[in-house]
């Protein structure tokens, strides 16, 4: 049966990038702390060419039931995009008072490693979510091998100290 | 049982996995190729076949053999498998035969957008279709089921969204996966003669093909009644009985997205479908709808039953579905849709060893018949150095097409460009073609040779003499091959060490009236660590299988 309350309050995020940033990287580390959160959680992408340093976007969906994979156009509540180039293509999916996490959040001088850009991003993202950190945190370790553990560890807590600042900013 | 986050690809290698599955064979093709990789990490015996033609034949031999057998490709791949399929459901199988096809609605990676449930029809064949990795991992089993009762290969579709998509998973138990369909020793490997089931001569295929409308017939029965509950369902909505919709795969879910009171009759078994359930589905509800991605397949059949109900404008046959495309449909909106993002496109990586060939191809104003594979990609500015691309293997014939009709100046500058996995899908006709009928030009086939099927993600293939797994096989030689089959002029280069050698010979070719295969190697820059130790590794089995000789052999044959 499928109720209209049964679908529930479902967060949408997209994550856009280029090829080889850690776009879809991310979203799986996502998409599995929302797992481990206990929630329903989809996540959608097109690969293929991806590795051919084109555009990536990856969506990721959670919340109590999650019916299509793709987050709908003017629908996502965050956006978080790892190129500058692709902050004004990715823009559309956004619905109107939705969250931008645009790179420039993060100077690459301030990451402890520059690839892990991806991870810092996410982290300014946690600030945001009804997510718990520590889900999130297991799901960064489960996604790499254990010698990048600490510096993402780094680079998650540097991103989410400063989406802190950012969210205090009025 | 855990809740596992899978791809609908992993979902259904898993399901394979816990089906017993003997055997998993296909060829790589976006987005089919996880299948058989997961199936192979899981445990799975899993390989790749030179093309889907021969996968399927060799899944064929092996459900002839009374096992369950997979095979895997993506929706053009079924072309080209369509000859051994069409007879197949003719002869019927042993055991089980799944064969996955993959379709790409919006062409994310893919040169057409054909709609494979056509070929279900065509073939007489049942087609399954899940919509999410949930029903990826659930209907592989009621397939086999299908497969094992009415003795028929089964046609298993999936769709970009289903293939890539990630979602929740409860796997049956671990312990529960043998026991399907009966006892493991149901499905054991054994040979029975069935001359007149199997030997599709004429006086054999006529009762065959009665029977294959028998067996569908009856599969037709069983998917309208209780027992197929789990493929065909109808999910009420909360709106009552105002609106119904009738959807397949991934578009069920973008329908109850957009129409959350809507009640939905899914359809897992769209080949045969079920028409009367389908029938008293619409005398229910004051408004049907039918939501499907690209051909208008559900909604012309149950037209042709007499099934009043509504479908998509024809703007929606392209590319794929999705909540806002549905939300138009239902609304009856045909006004210009959003225009897409249209973000970096793909190209060549930075250190891909064919720059220089495609430079040296458009400084000489080649006439470049292309093929599938990522130095497609050398059709894009800067080089826009490729004129035709239309299938697997098909440079070859359609440049030998060229140089017959072109006069001798124009066809002079006709080339053909392969990769090496395309090569051995199906360049190796192509190269006999060549050979057998020359043009009075001669013609040049550049192979480039990469050494991996880089497109899909770096997949081995008969040529790179690794097996799915990476272990040591057989090589097969590229340039023997062409040689083999009468190739005058056969040479091998790298073209990033020596570019000017390269250009050199490309143009000493073209200018020679002469048959000329040139194999451009040069490991993927992407693949060339991992190619490295894999090489290692086999060097370290040979070692250690010739330590094992020497010390096994009894000491007079030391």
């Amino acid at each position: 049966m499928r109720a209209a309350n049964s679908v529930g309050k479902v967060t949408n995020v997209v994550l856009a990038g280029l090829g080889g940033q850690g776009v879809i990287k991310a979203s799986d580390i996502l998409a599995d702390a929302a797992l481990r959160a206990g929630l329903d959680v989809k996540k959608a992408e097109v690969h293929g060419m991806s590795q051919r340093g084109g555009s990536v976007t990856s969506d990721v969906r959670f919340g109590g039931k999650v019916l299509s994979p793709m987050v709908p156009r003017g629908e996502a509540d965050f956006l978080v995009v790892l190129a500058p180039s692709e902050v004004e293509v990715a823009r559309a999916v956004l619905r109107p008072g939705g969250v931008l996490l645009s790179p420039d959040l993060v100077p690459e001088a301030s990451l402890p490693n520059k690839r892990s850009l991806n991870v810092a991003l996410l982290g300014a993202l946690s600030q945001y979510l009804d997510l718990p950190v520590e889900a999130l945190l297991d799901a960064v370790r489960a996604a790499l091998p254990e010698r990048l553990h600490e510096v993402n560890v780094r680079a998650f807590e540097l991103g989410r100290t400063l989406a802190a600042q950012q969210v205090k900013m009025p | 049982m855990d809740r596992q986050l899978l791809s609908g690809d992993e979902a259904v290698a898993l399901a394979a996995l816990h089906a017993d599955v003997a055997l998993g064979t296909g060829y790589p093709g976006t987005p089919s190729t996880e299948i058989l990789e997961t199936f192979s990490e899981l445990g799975g015996r899993a390989q790749w076949a030179p093309n889907e033609k021969v996968a399927l034949e060799v899944g064929l031999g092996a459900a002839y053999g009374n096992v369950r057998a997979l095979v895997t490709m993506k929706h053009v791949g079924l072309n080209v498998a369509a000859d051994p399929l069409f007879t197949a459901a003719y002869t019927g199988v042993n055991g089980a035969l799944i064969v996955i096809t993959a379709d790409d609605p919006g062409m994310s990676s893919s040169q057409n957008e054909q709609d494979n449930r056509r070929y279900a029809i065509a073939a007489g064949l049942p087609m399954i279709e899940p919509a999410d990795s949930q029903e990826a991992y659930d209907f592989f089993f009621t397939a086999v089921e299908i497969s094992e009762r009415w003795k028929i290969p089964v046609l298993y579709r999936m769709t970009t969204r289903v293939c890539h998509s990630k979602s929740i998973v409860v796997a049956r138990s671990a312990d529960g996966g043998a026991g399907i369909g009966g006892a493991a020793s149901a499905h054991a490997p054994h040979f029975e003669h069935d001359i007149t089931g199997r030997v599709m001569i004429p006086a054999n295929a006529r009762p065959a093909h009665r029977r294959l409308r028998a067996k569908l017939a009856e599969i037709a029965a069983w998917g309208e009644s209780p027992e197929a509950a789990a493929l065909n369902r109808v999910e009420p909505g909360s709106g009552g009985h105002s609106l119904g919709l009738i959807a397949s795969g991934v578009s069920c879910l973008h329908a109850a997205e957009a129409a959350p009171g809507a009640t939905i009759l899914r359809i897992g078994l769209v080949n045969p479908l079920p028409v009367e359930r389908a029938r008293a589905f619409a005398a229910s509800v004051e408004r049907v709808v039918v939501v499907e991605e690209g051909d208008p397949v559900i909604a012309d059949s149950l037209r042709a039953a007499g099934i009043a109900l509504e479908s998509k404008p024809e703007m929606y046959r392209f590319g794929e579905l999705d909540v806002a495309r549905v939300r138009r449909i239902l609304a009856g909106d045909t006004s210009p849709e959003p225009a897409p993002a249209r973000g970096k496109p793909p190209e060549l990586c930075p250190a891909c060893p064919y720059h220089t060939v495609y430079g040296t191809l458009r400084k000489h104003d080649c006439i470049v018949a292309g093929d599938i594979g990522c130095y497609t990609l050398g059709v894009l500015p800067p080089y826009e150095a490729m004129d035709t691309c239309v299938a697997m293997g098909a440079s070859i014939g359609v440049g030998l097409g060229l140089r017959h009709v072109l006069p001798p100046a124009e066809a002079r500058r006709v080339v053909s460009v392969i990769g090496d996995s395309t090569f051995v899908h199906s360049g190796i006709s192509g190269l006999v073609e060549m050979a057998y009928n020359p043009p009075a030009t001669g013609h040049v086939v550049l192979v480039l040779d990469n050494g991996t099927t880089a497109m899909t993600g770096q997949q081995e293939h008969a040529g790179t003499g690794r097996t799915l797994d990476h272990l040591p096989t057989n090589k097969l030689s590229i340039e023997g091959v062409a040689t083999a089959v009468g190739i005058g002029s056969v040479t091998v280069i790298d073209p990033y060490a020596d570019p000017e050698g390269f250009e050199r010979l490309l143009l000493e070719r073209l200018a020679a009236p002469e048959l000329s295969v040139i194999v451009a190697r040069r490991p993927c820059v992407l693949a060339a660590a991992d190619i490295r130790k894999w090489e290692q590794q086999a060097a370290d089995l040979r070692a250690r299988a010739a330590l094992q000789a020497a010390f096994d052999m009894p000491p007079e044959e030391r």
